[in-house]
C-alpha cells in the first residue's frame, strides 16, 4: 500500500515546499528591513504581469526545461548528472560552429542543423564520464563536476584564442548570419505596432522545449529503451537478470541526458545572444537539478517547476532593478527554494505520510 | 515470585503499521526452562512480537509480564537488563572483532578493555563446557562459519546473563548436521532452566524440539497447544486456514534425451575467488534435478552462469548445442533465446522490479519480443491484456495488473515470475529457492506447477536450500559443496542424514561422531578461503 495518493505526493509535497521557502523569504526580507508583501507583488508584476515580462520567464524557462529533463532522464537510471552545465556550454559551441560555419538558407533548417550540433556536442561531452562509470566504476557526480570545470577551460580557450574576431575585446564569438536569427515571440506573436512581447527574448525554442517534454515522456513510459532505463535505475542487479546491458544504459541515457542539456544552448545563444558568450549558461545546468528534483522527474512536473524557476529568475531581476534588496539576496531565495524542494523534500513529505496514514486509519475506524 | 510464574507473559498485545494490524490482541504464556516454538507465514508478525518483546518496537496495547513481574521494554538496554537475549537471523557480529571483543561489545566494564576481555575469557571458557558451545575466542569472526558465528551470538547472549533466549529463523543458514548441534545445545540450555523461544516456519524443527508451540496467522495467535499432542498436519492447516497437502503428489519421472548438459564449469567472482569448480551435471527432457545444499556453496553463481549474468568457462550444452559462457552473447537475452527460463532466487533483487507494475513485471526480461512492439513504442495494450490473463490463470492475488510488485504477498510476487517464465513455453527451467518467503499455501500450488511442468517434458534444475523441498520434488539430487558436486543420490535411496554429510563435503559414513567429521569438513573449507583471501 501507497503511504499517500499521488495527488498528495505530486502537488501537496511541493507546494508546501515552495510556502516554507517563501515564508523563510519573507522573514529575511523583512530583517532587512523591506516589505515582503510589497517584493512578492513587484515580482509577480514584473515577471507575470506584462507580457514582457511574461517573455523572459518563458526564455529562462525554455533553458530550466531542457536542463530538468537532462538531470531527469539521468534520474530515471538512478545517475546524477551534475554536468548539464558543461554540456550545456559545450553544446553552445556545437550550436556556435553550425551558424558560424554553415551557409543556411532559411532559420528552420540552421535551427534543425544546429539542434543536431548542440544535442552532438553535448551528448559528446557527457559520453567520457559515462564510459568511465560504466567501464571503469568512476562515479559520474565526481567526473560530471570535473568535466563542468574542463568544459569551461575548453570554451574560454576556443573564444579567446580561435573564434574571437580580431579587434574584439570580449571572449564572445561574432555575431551570427542573419539567416540564423529565430524567431522571437514578438516576431510571431505580435501585430505590427503592437507592443507584445517587446524586447524579450523569449522564441520558437520554448516549443521545441515543450516538444521535448512531450518526447521525453513517450522515450520513458512507451519505448523499450524508457523500460530498460527505468529498469535498470530501479535495480541493476534485476536489469542484469533480464540481459538488459548496465553499460549500454549508463552510455545511453547519458548520451540522452547530454544531448538534452546541449539543446538548451539553442535558447541562450541563438535564440537570444545570437553569438556565443563565455557565460551563456548562468548557471541553468545547476537549476536542472532542482527543477528535476521537484518534477519528479516527470515531464509536466519539469515543465511546472521550469516555470516556477523562471518566474524567481524573472521576479528577482525585477526586484534588483526596482529595490534596494540586493542581488545576492535573490540568489538567497531562489536557493532558500532549491533547498526545501529539493534537499529537504523529506522534511515536508514524512509528517505528511504520517497525517495521512492517520486519516486513513481513522476512516477505516469510523 | 512463586515456582508457577511464567517466564514471559505477554497480556493482549496490538501493534498497527498504518493500515496494517501486525499483532492483534496476544497472549501467551511460556514457563520457565521450556522451548516455546512460534511458528506462522511469513508476515503473520511473529518478527513484530518479539521486536516488541526485544524493545524495537512500543506495542499500541497489552502488556509485558516478565519472571512474573509487569515489565516495560522501551528499548533493547531494557530488554536486556530483564534478562532477555536474542539472536537474529541476520547476525550483529563485527567481521573483523574477535570472538572475544564482539562478547564484550556493549557490555564492557570500564573504560579499559583488558579487564573485560580477561574475565569475559574466564566466562566463555566456563560457558562453553557447560553447553557445548566451543568457539575459540581469539579468531576473527569473519573466519567463522556462519554456525559458529551463531554460537557466538548465543554466547553474547548468555554474557549478559540472559535466562530467556529468543531464536529467529536460527536454522536457515545450517547444514542439518549444525542444526542438529544447536538443537544439542538448546536442549543443554533448557536443562539449565534457560526459557528459549523459537521463531521458524519448519514445522519439523517445531516437533523435534520445542514443549509447546503457538501458532500465528495474519497477526493473530490462532492456537497454543503442546507439542507431543499436535501433528505437522494440524499446524500447517492452523497457520493456512484450511487443509494443506505437504506432500508433492507426482508420478515417477520419464527422463528423454539430454537437454542441458554442463560440462566442468568454473567460476571465479570479482574478489578473485573460485566460486565453481568444475561442476559437471545433466538434465534430462521431463526430469527435476535438485540441487542441494547449504547457501553460498556455489549454487547461486551456478544458477547466474546458466542465466547469463556471470562469466566463466567450461561448456555448457542446451540441446546438443554449445553456447557462449562469455562476452557479447552471453547474456539474459541469449539464454532466453536458447529457450532457457530462470525463475531467479531472489524475486525482488533480480525476478522482479518491485516499483514496476504486474503488468509492466510480466513481460521483464522478454520486453524485446516483437511481439510485444508496436513500431516505435511498446504496445502496452496488449502486454496488459496478457497480464491480465496470466495473473487469472496463475491465481495471483489480487489479480490487479496496475498494482506495483511490492504490494503484492512473497507467494504472488513469485507467481507473477512462475507465470512469465512458465508461459514462455522453454525447454529448461532453472528456478532457485522456488518457495523462499512464500506462504504455505502458495507453495503448495507453485510445487504443483513446477510437476506439472516437468510431466509437459520440460528439463528442470532446482536450486533450493531446504532439504525437504529438493527431497520431495527431485527426480534425482545433485549436492553442492564448497564449488563442486559432491555427488548424487535418487531421493528414495538417501536420506536427511546422507545429503546432510555431503553438505558438508563428507562423502563417506564416518565412524566418528558425525558433528565431529562435519566440523572438520567445514574448517578445512575455511582454512582454504582465508588462504585465497590472502
Amino acid at each position: 500500500m501507497d503511504k499517500m495518493p499521488a495527488w498528495a505526493d505530486a502537488v501537496l509535497v511541493p507546494l508546501i515546499s515552495i510556502l516554507l521557502a517563501a515564508i523563510l523569504s519573507a522573514i529575511v526580507i523583512l530583517a532587512i528591513g523591506e516589505n515582503p508583501v510589497d517584493a512578492f507583488k513587484l515580482m509577480v508584476d514584473g515577471a507575470l504581469m506584462r507580457s514582457s515580462g511574461w517573455g523572459y520567464t518563458l526564455y529562462y524557462t525554455t533553458n530550466f526545461i531542457f536542463t530538468g529533463l537532462c538531470v531527469a532522464v539521468a534520474f530515471h537510471a538512478k545517475m546524477f548528472n551534475i554536468g548539464g552545465e558543461g554540456q550545456a556550454m559545450i553544446g553552445g559551441l556545437g550550436v556556435a560552429l553550425a551558424c558560424l560555419f554553415i551557409p543556411f538558407p532559411h532559420w528552420s533548417v540552421a535551427l534543425f542543423v544546429a539542434m543536431l550540433a548542440g544535442g552532438a556536442f553535448g551528448a559528446a561531452w557527457a559520453l567520457i564520464p559515462s564510459y568511465l562509470q560504466a567501464k571503469r566504476g568512476s562515479h559520474i557526480v565526481i567526473t560530471t563536476i570535473m568535466f563542468n570545470f574542463i568544459a569551461a577551460a575548453v570554451l574560454n580557450y576556443v573564444l579567446v584564442n580561435l573564434l574571437r574576431p580580431t579587434g574584439a575585446m570580449d571572449p564572445a564569438t561574432a555575431t551570427f548570419p542573419a539567416a540564423t536569427h529565430l524567431p522571437t515571440f514578438q516576431d510571431m506573436f505580435a501585430p505590427e505596432g503592437s507592443r507584445l512581447f517587446r524586447g524579450s527574448p523569449a522564441n520558437v525554442t520554448f516549443f521545441l522545449a515543450v516538444l521535448a517534454c512531450i518526447g521525453f515522456w513517450f522515450l520513458i513510459w512507451r519505448t523499450k529503451l524508457g523500460y530498460e532505463i527505468r529498469a535498470f535505475g530501479h535495480s541493476e542487479s534485476a536489469a542484469k537478470y533480464a540481459g538488459i546491458s548496465p553499460v549500454r544504459i549508463t552510455i545511453v541515457s547519458m548520451l540522452i541526458s547530454g544531448g538534452l542539456a546541449g539543446l538548451m544552448a539553442l535558447n541562450t545563444t541563438m535564440g537570444e545572444a545570437e553569438r556565443l558568450v563565455l557565460n551563456a549558461t548562468e548557471g541553468a545546468g545547476f537549476i536542472g537539478i532542482a527543477v528535476a528534483l521537484m518534477g519528479r522527474s516527470h515531464p509536466v512536473g519539469v515543465f511546472l517547476a521550469a516555470l516556477l524557476f523562471g518566474f524567481l529568475y524573472q521576479g528577482g531581476a525585477e526586484l534588483a532593478l526596482w529595490t534596494n534588496i540586493p542581488r545576492e539576496l535573490i540568489t538567497v531565495i531562489q536557493a532558500l527554494v532549491i533547498l526545501f524542494t529539493g534537499a529537504l523534500d523529506n522534511m515536508v513529505r514524512m509528517p505528511l505520510e504520517k497525517l495521512f496514514l492517520g486519516m486513513r486509519r481513522n476512516g477505516q475506524k469510523g | 515470585m512463586t515456582d508457577t510464574a511464567p517466564a514471559i507473559e505477554l497480556k493482549g498485545i496490538s501493534k498497527a503499521f498504518g493500515p496494517v494490524q501486525a499483532n492483534k490482541d496476544i497472549s501467551i504464556r511460556v514457563m520457565p526452562g521450556t522451548i516455546h516454538g512460534i511458528i506462522g507465514e511469513n508476515g503473520a508478525g511473529k518478527s513484530t512480537l518479539m521486536s516488541i518483546l526485544y524493545g524495537f518496537y512500543k506495542a499500541d496495547a497489552g502488556e509485558i509480564w516478565i519472571q512474573g513481574k509487569k515489565t516495560e521494554i522501551p528499548d533493547s538496554q531494557a530488554a536486556i537488563s530483564a534478562g532477555i537475549g536474542m539472536v537474529f537471523q541476520h547476525f550483529k557480529l563485527v567481521q573483523n572483532f574477535t570472538v572475544l571483543e564482539n562478547v564484550i561489545l556493549g557490555a564492557e566494564d570500564g573504560p579499559m578493555l583488558r579487564p573485560s576481555l580477561a574475565r569475559a575469557r574466564g566466562v566463555l571458557k566456563q560457558l562453553s563446557e557447560e553447553y557445548e558451545l566451543s568457539v575459540d575466542p581469539d579468531q576473527l569472526i569473519e573466519n567463522l562459519s556462519v554456525g559458529h558465528q551463531q554460537r557466538v551470538e548465543i554466547l553474547k547472549a548468555l554474557y549478559r546473563q540472559a535466562d530467556i533466549l529468543i531464536l529467529d529463523e536460527p536454522t536457515g543458514v545450517l547444514t542439518p548436521a549444525e542444526a542438529d548441534h544447536l538443537f544439542r545445545i538448546l536442549d543443554n540450555l533448557r536443562a539449565e532452566g534457560k526459557t528459549i523461544v523459537l521463531i521458524t516456519h519448519k514445522l519439523r524443527e517445531i516437533m523435534e524440539i520445542t514443549d509447546t508451540v503457538s501458532v500465528m496467522r495474519r497477526g493473530e495467535m490462532t492456537a497454543t497447544v503442546k507439542t507431543a499432542e499436535t501433528s505437522p498436519e494440524q499446524l500447517a492447516e492452523l497457520m493456512v486456514g484450511r487443509k494443506v497437502l505437504l506432500r508433492v503428489d507426482k508420478e515417477p519421472a520419464k527422463p528423454g534425451a539430454p537437454i542441458l548438459q554442463v560440462d566442468t564449469l568454473r567460476h571465479v567472482d570479482r574478489h578473485g575467488v573460485e566460486r565453481l569448480k568444475g561442476v559437471s551435471l545433466e538434465v534430462k527432457a521431463g526430469e527435476i534435478l535438485g540441487i542441494a545444499g547449504v547457501a553460498g556453496n556455489g549454487q547461486s553463481e551456478l544458477l547466474e552462469v546458466l542465466g547469463g549474468y556471470a562469466d566463466a568457462s567450461g561448456t555448457v550444452r542446451v540441446n546438443g548445442t554449445e553456447i557462449d559462457l562469455t562476452g557479447r552473447r552471453s547474456d539474459g537475452q541469449s539464454r532466453r533465446a536458447r529457450g532457457i527460463a530462470h525463475v531467479p532466487e531472489d524475486r525482488q533483487t533480480e525476478g522482479l522490479i518491485m516499483p514496476y507494475t504486474a503488468w509492466e513485471n510480466t513481460v521483464f526480461g522478454y520486453h524485446r519480443d516483437p511481439r510485444y512492439q508496436s513500431g516505435l513504442l511498446m504496445n502496452n495494450a496488449l502486454i496488459k491484456d496478457e497480464a491480465q490473463d496470466k495473473m487469472t490463470r496463475y491465481d495471483v492475488r489480487p489479480p490487479n495488473p496496475n498494482l506495483a510488485a511490492r504490494n503484492f504477498s512473497g507467494g504472488n510476487q513469485q507467481k507473477i515470475v512462475l507465470a512469465r517464465e512458465i508461459e514462455r513455453d522453454p525447454d529448461i527451467l532453472l528456478i532457485g529457492q522456488p518457495t523462499r518467503g512464500v506462504d504455505i499455501g502458495a507453495i503448495e500450488f507453485i510445487h504443483q506447477e513446477i510437476v506439472r511442468l516437468r510431466d509437459q517434458g520440460k528439463a528442470i534444475l532446482l536450486v533450493s536450500v531446504e532439504l525437504d523441498e529438493i527431497l520431495s520434488l527431485s527426480d534425482r539430487i545433485a549436492v553442492m559443496f564448497d564449488g563442486r558436486i559432491m555427488g548424487e543420490r535418487l531421493p528414495s535411496e538417501t536420506d536427511q542424514t546422507e545429503l546432510g554429510l555431503l553438505m558438508a563435503g563428507v562423502t563417506e559414513r564416518p565412524d566418528k561422531p558425525l558433528i565431529e567429521a562435519v566440523d572438520a569438513q567445514l574448517e578445512a573449507k575455511e582454512a582454504r578461503e582465508a588462504e585465497q583471501h590472502d
